[in-house]
């Protein structure tokens, strides 16, 4: 199993949610989060004052899949977050040990 | 209801329930302003000093209201000595006050002239406040808050409006406190900020105001509550000067406003909501003088004018490294220096008094005037609020410790958080309260 995890633009997150739904996924879970790469932040002003603003919002989206639907999960999500201007995002998956389902204890792929 | 009016040129004025009424409502209105200005600091402050920067307002209500009727009313208002502070026994306690003794020369009663200049008093501390945000003891601000209004406002207000006092005397005009209250709340707040120094991080940091729509609703309930504010200074409407007044605020605020945000797009780019709520209340300070001896016109003259001068004095404290965190210099000071001096140059000598200003006529008589109120009362608020400042960081000291200020005063001053996010990550802290056992308690079953 993989968790699959995608930081992107908080703006995306309907066309997301959507594209994982047909694509079957059932349920994710979602943060807010905040940072910057290589776009850095940007300037805010305050009575003249400038600010650099480094951290930018940013919407973490996490999944769990089996092995073989995660590259093909990933794309999905890379299609969907993609606006090709700087700052669409990362995704990257790890691999996962174990999985519970807490409701009924299945365990594993039944967990997903 | 015309029997009802009384003019003021009568004899014997008798009591006018329409201008009681009246001034009752700016009463409230009045009031209304100082939590505004705590929601319009406020908002401006970060978000771990954010009710701190409301209770330093909010309590003004609490001391100042008890301290005026103890003495307040009574050195502010009460007989004259010397040009420069005033006392009436009667007025002590406000007990010695008869139901419907009249206020020398008006159709209202004592008490409504007292709860009206009350409101006053009120707010003047408060606006100090915002220089100091994020870094004063809350029992420090209580004690300078009761020093300040008994020192500096109790007297100030004496020498401007009392019958008597010297500046009043001297042709000084001041229709709702550009003197009195913003250049005395200014210089106080320059004074205090110059002994106890910077925040934490200023320059360095990013102290992004936490919620600007917080001050946008304090910027309008400001401007809401101003009318009481300015209007209601004539004590009554007979003669209509009143209501020149009323529509002069507005014309002047929303003539700031614009200023403020053409200035600022011009030198920074945007327009901003920070920039609107501050030029609101540029104009409401300047006209705050003024607003009584202008056109409509030059009502608009002194709210632009004023708008680009505070506009462009926020950026001082970057210059010359004194902190004045949420810009009281900046603006009140500023703006009621320029509201002041411009009666000087815009009075038209047809409203409330016949003195001329500079272009109509009048020479440079009033603007000497204007210059000596100015500056007497900035230079006394501004010593006595430093040394005031200075002997309070001596015995019980001004500032909060370094690592408070820096985690957020709300916590360690008034054990709060004024925002609850728990439903986005926070929720019951599993850290035990060394002083709570019970709650202790609690928490080692749910880690269990």
């Amino acid at each position: 199993m993989k968790l699959i995890t995608a930081i992107v633009k908080p703006y995306k997150l309907d066309d997301i949610k959507e594209a994982l739904h047909s694509f079957g996924i059932q349920g994710l879970t979602v943060s807010e989060a905040s940072g910057y790469g290589r776009q850095r932040g940007h300037t805010e002003v305050y009575r003249g004052a400038e600010y650099t603003v480094d951290l930018v919002p940013k919407i973490r989206i996490e999944v769990l899949a089996d092995d073989d639907d995660a590259e093909e999960l990933i794309n999905v999500i890379v299609s969907a977050a993609r606006t090709e201007k700087i700052g669409d995002g990362k995704v990257w998956s790890v691999p996962v040990d174990s999985v519970v389902r807490v409701r009924t204890g299945e365990r594993g792929a039944d967990a997903l | 209801m015309a029997s009802a009016i009384t003019t003021l040129a009568a004899d014997t004025p008798t009591l006018s329930a329409a201008n009681t009424g009246f001034m009752l409502i700016c009463s409230a209105l009045v009031m209304l302003m100082t939590p505004g200005l705590a929601f319009f600091y406020g908002g401006m402050v970060r978000v771990k000093s954010s009710l701190n920067m409301l209770m330093m307002s909010f309590v003004s209500l609490g001391i100042v209201t008890i301290l005026w009727v103890l003495y307040g009313f009574s050195l502010a208002f009460g007989t004259d000595s010397g040009s420069v502070i005033g006392w009436n026994s009667d007025y002590v306690g406000l007990s010695g006050i008869g139901l419907t003794e009249l206020w020398d020369g008006y159709t209202i009663p004592v008490y409504v002239f007292a709860v009206f200049q009350l409101m006053f008093a009120v707010i003047t501390p408060a606006l100090i406040s915002g220089a100091l945000a994020d870094r004063v003891k809350f029992s420090a601000w209580v004690l300078f808050t009761a020093l300040w209004v008994s020192v500096v406002y109790f007297p100030v207000a004496h020498w401007v409006w009392g019958a008597g006092g010297w500046l009043f005397k001297l042709g000084v005009i001041d229709f709702a406190g550009g003197t009195a209250v913003h250049i005395n709340a200014g210089a106080a707040a320059l004074g205090v900020i110059l002994v106890i120094g910077k925040r934490v991080g200023f320059k360095k940091d990013p102290m992004r105001p936490h919620s600007l729509p917080l001050v946008m609703l304090g910027a309008g309930l400001l401007w809401f509550g101003w009318f009481g504010f300015n209007a209601g200074s004539w004590l009554g409407n007979d003669d209509g000067v009143g209501a020149v007044m009323f529509v002069n605020t507005q014309v002047a605020t929303a003539a700031a406003m614009l200023a403020w945000l053409a200035y600022e797009k011009l030198r920074h780019g945007s327009f901003t909501t920070l920039g609107a709520a501050s030029g609101a209340v540029a104009g409401l300070v300047a006209i705050t003088p003024a607003g009584g001896c202008v056109s409509p016109l030059g009502a608009i003259a002194v709210g632009a004018i004023a708008g680009v001068l505070c506009a462009m004095a926020v950026g001082l404290k970057y210059k010359f490294g004194y902190d004045d965190s949420l810009d009281v210099v900046g603006v009140h000071l500023v703006g009621g220096v320029a509201g002041s001096l411009l009666i000087g140059l815009f009075a038209t000598g047809g409203v409330q008094s016949d003195a001329k200003g500079l272009f109509y006529g009048g020479g440079f008589e009033q603007l000497g005037k204007q210059a000596v109120g100015v500056f007497s009362v900035l230079a006394y608020s501004l010593v006595v609020s430093a040394i005031m400042a200075f002997l309070i960081d001596r015995t019980m000291g001004m500032r909060v410790a370094e690592d408070v200020e820096v985690s957020g005063i709300d916590q360690a001053e008034h054990a709060e958080t004024a925002y609850d996010f728990s439903g986005a990550g926070g929720g019951i802290s599993a850290r035990p309260a060394a002083s709570h056992a019970p709650v202790a308690a609690a928490n080692k079953k749910v880690d269990a």
